[in-house]
Parts: structure tokens; sequence; C-alpha cells
């Protein structure tokens, strides 16, 4: 029975992490654009590299997202599919959910619906959020997520930050020095990556618009289309106010 | 095409069915632009049945397939997230019209002899509505629509007695699950709508026999001409039927603002926990309800004393449901001798403006989390709401009300 309890408090705990997650975290504020597609292109290879081996995208369509970020079908199968899946079929990747349980605490979330779930802004904080902490089991925590079961994915580009990094403030120059504080979130780095903190920050750009064309792929098309209904209404008012006034003329 | 009318109206009534609805229905000729939205509230009710046939066409009612099968919507029907679109929000938008269109009763007092069957008629399709609205909400099966379900089905745990078992035999299981989820799409897509529509039939053919109300209050029906036609009236084909079309196009403006540009409309008309299935072991941080339905639960909240050995949660549930069911008899809490608010003394007016403020704010309320003064201010506020019924038959009585013209105004 006592271990029943106990299993019931572990299935609710992820809850109480995502409690802490939902509100008041820090963030840096975001638009993302789904018009440009080099972004969006850049993007969906970061994210088939470093995120779809262990999160799926299982409600989209490969064929889809090479579409509507209008890269060539076969280069596309041969560069960002990895699993043999054929390019009509969903993302789902190949890790399965039971054994990433095991590995990970919880399966890593599907990631579709990611961006309109949590918002864009935290997942470009929580991508630039990580830092290391030699209590978590993978030596890593994040100050959007806390305490989160993922590891650093892309600490060979970041590098890793040794504190906790500054996400939601915004980047201030001193009036006397003439230094720029903040201009990187990270004040301390314990290993160095590949890329720059400019760098890495469009990349993390690029990787959360993507995953927000991801959430929303209709957005551009349904806001084109939405000026041309909306013009259409507005000459149709014209017609009815006008039609209206001529048969109302003879009621006094 | 005289000749198949003719054949046609020697079997069924059509021409005179035609001219007892439309083209020599009789309405008051001074409408204004508070009456656009009983036909809007058709038209929604249109586009949320064609809508909602094509998205059942694509829409897989069970647990484990009905998430996905929205997100197949979405992304794989052709034209799907706008079938979509159009349903969800035409949802939030039937309560629009629907609020308006009771708020206009209550100013003009539509309500009054003879109309009270239509008032009970139009109550009786709000609280369809609100059924309708509810079971549908389950069925994309995302966290808020699992958790919203459960706590409102629990709600009805909180009669003394029968209150577990009833709400056993609503779920049909001890939790929300997909046996609920199938009879709710049932209940969604067969048997409410029929209710539905034949209540719109009852609201309607009660309304035209004995005439629409307008914003003067005055029975034009009095005043008739040499043919026995009211001198204020008109027929409502064509002038009010060109007049709605004007009504349907602003409507449709802001409408498919919304639909194209805001869909979400900032997670009141879809909200965001909705983007992630729903899962039995995870309870959402905060559950909110959609917001038609948070001035009912601000009052639900409100109430935090046990009372007679009761649990507090029952006398929320009571207080929620009296605040729907004390719309019934409206009708008979009103004795001013006038119907319009135009003529109506000013304790009246004050008293609807109170009731007015006091529904939007508990709106708010329902939507935010619960603080020690918000749960005060929603005390205060429910009484308001309530006090605007109970003492309606004292003040409307003992103000002193405007004479009433003979003939309409403007």
């Amino acid at each position: 029975m006592r271990k029943l309890i106990f299993g019931l408090f572990i299935a609710i705990l992820p809850a109480f992490a995502l409690a802490a997650g939902g509100a008041g975290v820090p963030m840096d504020h975001i638009e993302t654009d789904h018009t440009n597609k080099e972004s969006l292109q850049r993007g969906v290879a970061l994210f088939s590299n470093y995120c779809q081996g262990c999160h799926s995208t299982e409600y989209a369509r490969y064929k889809r997202v090479a579409e509507d970020l209008e890269i060539p079908l076969d280069l596309y199968t041969d560069n960002l599919i990895f699993t043999g899946a054929k390019i009509g079929e969903l993302m789902k990747n190949s890790m399965s959910k039971d054994m990433a349980a095991g590995w990970f605490g919880a399966p890593p979330p599907d990631l579709t619906l990611e961006a309109r779930l949590r918002g864009e802004s935290w997942v470009y904080s929580y991508l630039r959020g990580f830092y290391k902490d030699e209590s978590r089991p993978l030596g890593v925590n994040n100050v959007v997520f806390p305490n989160v079961g993922m590891p650093h994915v892309l600490v060979g580009l970041q590098g890793l930050c040794a504190v906790e990094p500054h996400i939601g403030v915004a980047p201030s120059v001193e009036p006397l020095s003439g230094n720029i504080n903040n201009a990187d979130a990270c004040p301390e780095y314990a290993l160095e990556g590949s890329m720059t903190p400019a760098e890495f920050d469009q990349a993390m750009y690029d990787l959360t618009n993507f995953l927000s064309y991801m959430a929303d792929p209709v957005k551009v098309e349904r806001e084109r289309l939405g000026i041309f209904v909306l013009i259409f209404v507005a000459i149709f008012f014209v017609f009815a106010y006008l039609l209206n006034r001529e048969y109302w003329k003879d009621v006094h | 095409m005289q000749k198949l009318i003719q054949w046609v109206d020697e079997r069924l009534p059509i021409v005179d069915a035609w001219n007892n609805h439309l083209a020599k229905y009789y309405a008051p000729k001074n409408f204004n632009v508070w009456y656009f939205f009983g036909s809007l509230a058709m038209l929604v009710l249109v586009n949320q049945l064609v809508t909602g046939i094509w998205l059942t066409m694509s829409y897989n009612p069970s647990a484990e397939g009905a998430f996905s099968s929205v997100e197949y919507i979405m992304r794989d029907v052709e034209w799907g997230w706008l079938l979509r679109y159009l349903h969800s929000t035409g949802a939030s938008a039937f309560f629009i019209v629907v609020y308006l269109h009771m708020f206009r009763g209550l100013m003009y007092g539509s309500y009054q002899k003879p109309r009270e069957l239509i008032w009970i008629f139009g109550m009786l399709i709000y609280l369809v509505l609100m059924a309708e609205a509810f079971m549908g909400y389950l069925l994309p099966w995302g966290q808020m629509s699992y958790w919203g379900a459960q706590v409102i089905v629990n709600l009805f745990g909180a009669i003394p007695v029968i209150g577990d078992d009833l709400s056993l035999w609503i779920r049909g299981d001890y939790l929300i699950s997909g046996i609920t989820l199938n009879r709710f799409f049932a209940l969604h897509v067969v048997a409410l709508p029929i209710v539905l529509l034949g209540l719109v039939v009852l609201h309607i053919l009660a309304l035209h026999e004995v005439g629409s109300n307008n914003p003067d209050g005055i029975d034009i029906k009095k005043n008739k001409d040499e043919n026995g036609i009211p001198k204020d009236g008109i027929p409502f084909h064509p002038y009010y039927s060109v007049h709605d079309l004007v009504g349907v196009a602003v409507f449709f403006f802001i409408f498919f603002v919304v639909v194209f540009f805001f869909p979400e409309m900032g997670g009141l008309f879809l909200e965001k926990p909705n983007f992630e299935p729903a899962n039995a072991l995870k309870t959402p941080a905060h559950i909110a309800p959609v917001w038609y339905f948070t001035p009912f639960y601000a009052m639900l909240r409100a109430v935090t004393v046990d009372l007679f050995g009761l649990p507090a949660k029952f006398w929320g549930v009571v207080v929620m449901g009296g605040a729907i069911a004390i719309l019934f008899v409206l009708p008979w809490l009103d004795r001013s001798p006038v119907r319009s608010i135009r003529y109506k003394g000013w304790l009246s007016r004050i008293a609807l403006i109170i009731f007015a403020i006091s529904f939007v704010i508990l709106g708010y309320l329902g939507l935010v989390p619960a603080t020690a003064g918000r749960t005060a201010l929603a005390q205060v506020l429910t009484v308001l709401y309530f006090l605007y019924f109970i003492l309606m038959p004292f003040y409307t009585r003992m103000e002193k009300t405007k004479p009433v013209p003979e003939r309409v105004t403007g």
C-alpha cells in the first residue's frame, strides 16, 4: 500500500514541476516570423539533428514540412529523415516511449504543439536556460524549467553555462565604462561551445521559429486568406447597406 | 414556377407559411441595433450545424484517437483548419449574441405578458446551449477538456445522498474516460441539436403568434389601419430581411477577424492547456471553464460556508443553479405597468446597470484564480445578481413610470 502511494506521488511529481515552470518564470520575449523561410529551414535542420532523436512531432508529416519550408523532397529525405521513414509519413521518432521513460523518468513530450501550449517566448528562453548543476542526475538544470529531466543536448553548440543564466534580463549599457552588461545571458562558461553567444541565440531563435511554425503550420496561409475574406465582407456590407437604404426609403 | 408553387400549396400550405412568418408578418418599424442578435443567433446556429457535420466526418470519438484526429483535421483535411476554427469561434460567438439578445429582452421588457412563453423557450434554448457547449468542449480531448469536464461532472457529486451515484451515472465510469467521451459525442452531435432546433422553432412560433416587442414596449396591434395592418408595422420581408443583411455583414467582419487572425483569442476561445492531450494523472495548475460559463463558476466558488450540515460545495451548486433558474420566473417578477426601460423609473435603470456590471465582473473573476479579496468581491456581486431579481417585484411597483406614447418613436 505504501508502495502504491509512493508510486502515485511520483506519478504526480511532474505536475508539480510543471506548475513551477508555468507562471512567474523569467522569459526573453521574441516575435516569430513564419514567412522567414531561411530561418525555418535552419530551424528544421537543428530540430532534425538535435531534437528528433527523442522528441516526436507525430501530428505533422515530413512532406508538409518540406513543402511549406520550400525544401526539395529528395534533399529532405536524404538529409533530414534518419529513420528510413517515407516522406509522406507522420514524424514519429524511433525512440520507444517505454524505453525513454526508463531512461529519463518520463517520455520526452511530443513537440508538435509545444509552442502553442507554452508560448514561443517560453520555448526560446527554455532552450537558452540550461546551466551546470552537479546536484542533478544529468549534471544540468534549467532556470525556466527547474529540475527538468532533459539533458543539455546543445552543449556542443552553446557550451555549458557555469552559473544560472540571466534569462529575462535585457542587456544594458553601463553609462561610465560603456561596457554592455548581460549581452549574453550566460556570464560565465564551464565548457566552451562551437558557437558564439550571438550565433547560439540566433540558432535558438530559428529553432523556436520552426517549433512555432510546427504548432500552427497554416498561419501564413490563414492570414493571407483572411485579408481577402475581410475585403469581400466589406464589399458585401456596402451592397447590403445600399439595398437596405433603398427599401427603407418608403418607411416613415 | 407559379404552377409548381400552386401544386405544392394545395398539398402543403407553403404560401400561408411564407406570409405568416415573412411577407405578412408585421414587425414594429422602430427596431434598433439590439434587434439584430436574434437573427444572428440563427446564423451562428446554422454555422455550427454545417461546420459540425463536416467536422464529424473526420473526427474520431475515442480516448485514443480524439486528440490526434483533431490535429489531423487541422493539418491533413482540406480546409479542416477553417472548419474547426469556424466551429470553435462560432461557439463563443453563439454565447456573445445570445447574451446580447437576452440583455435586449431585459431592457425592453420583452418577457412581459403576453410573451412569457417566448422567454421560457428562450431560456430553455440557453440551457440546452450550455449543455451543448459543455459536451462539445470535451471532444478535442485536451487537458482542459478533460479536467473541465471532471470538475463540472463532480459538481453533481455535491448533491446529498444520490450525488456520487449521479455523477458516476453521467460519466459512465469512475473518472472521465473514453466512455464519457463517446456518450458526450452522441449527445453533442445528435440528441441536443435536435432538442435545440425544436426549441428554436417553438421560440419563433410563439413569437409570431403574439408579435414582436419593440424598444418602446408598445403593442403595435392596438393601432391598426382599415385593412387590419398595424400602423407602426412593416412586413418582415423585405424590410427586416434586407436590414438583417447589414447586421450579418458587420457580424461576419468581426467574426472573420477572429477566425483568421486570432482563433485562440488570447486563450479565451481556445485555452492553451488544450494543446496537450488529456492526461488523467496530471492536473493542470489552474482549471478555468471557457469564458461563457465563468460568471456562474465565480458564483459557485463564492459560496464558502457550510450550512445546515451540508458542505459549501453543495450550496455553491444550489446558488449556481438558482442563478439560472431565477431567470425562468422573470416574467412574473416584473410588476411594472410599462415594458421598456425607456419608460420605467430610475430604480429599474440602476438595477439593470448594476446587474449587467455584476455579471461581467463575475465573468472575469471566474477566469482568474481565486484569492481572498476576489472571493469577497464575488460574494458581493453574487448577492447583487440575485437582488436584481428578488427586489424586482418591489422596485418595479414602487417607482414612478413615464407615460408611454400611443405610437412608436424613432
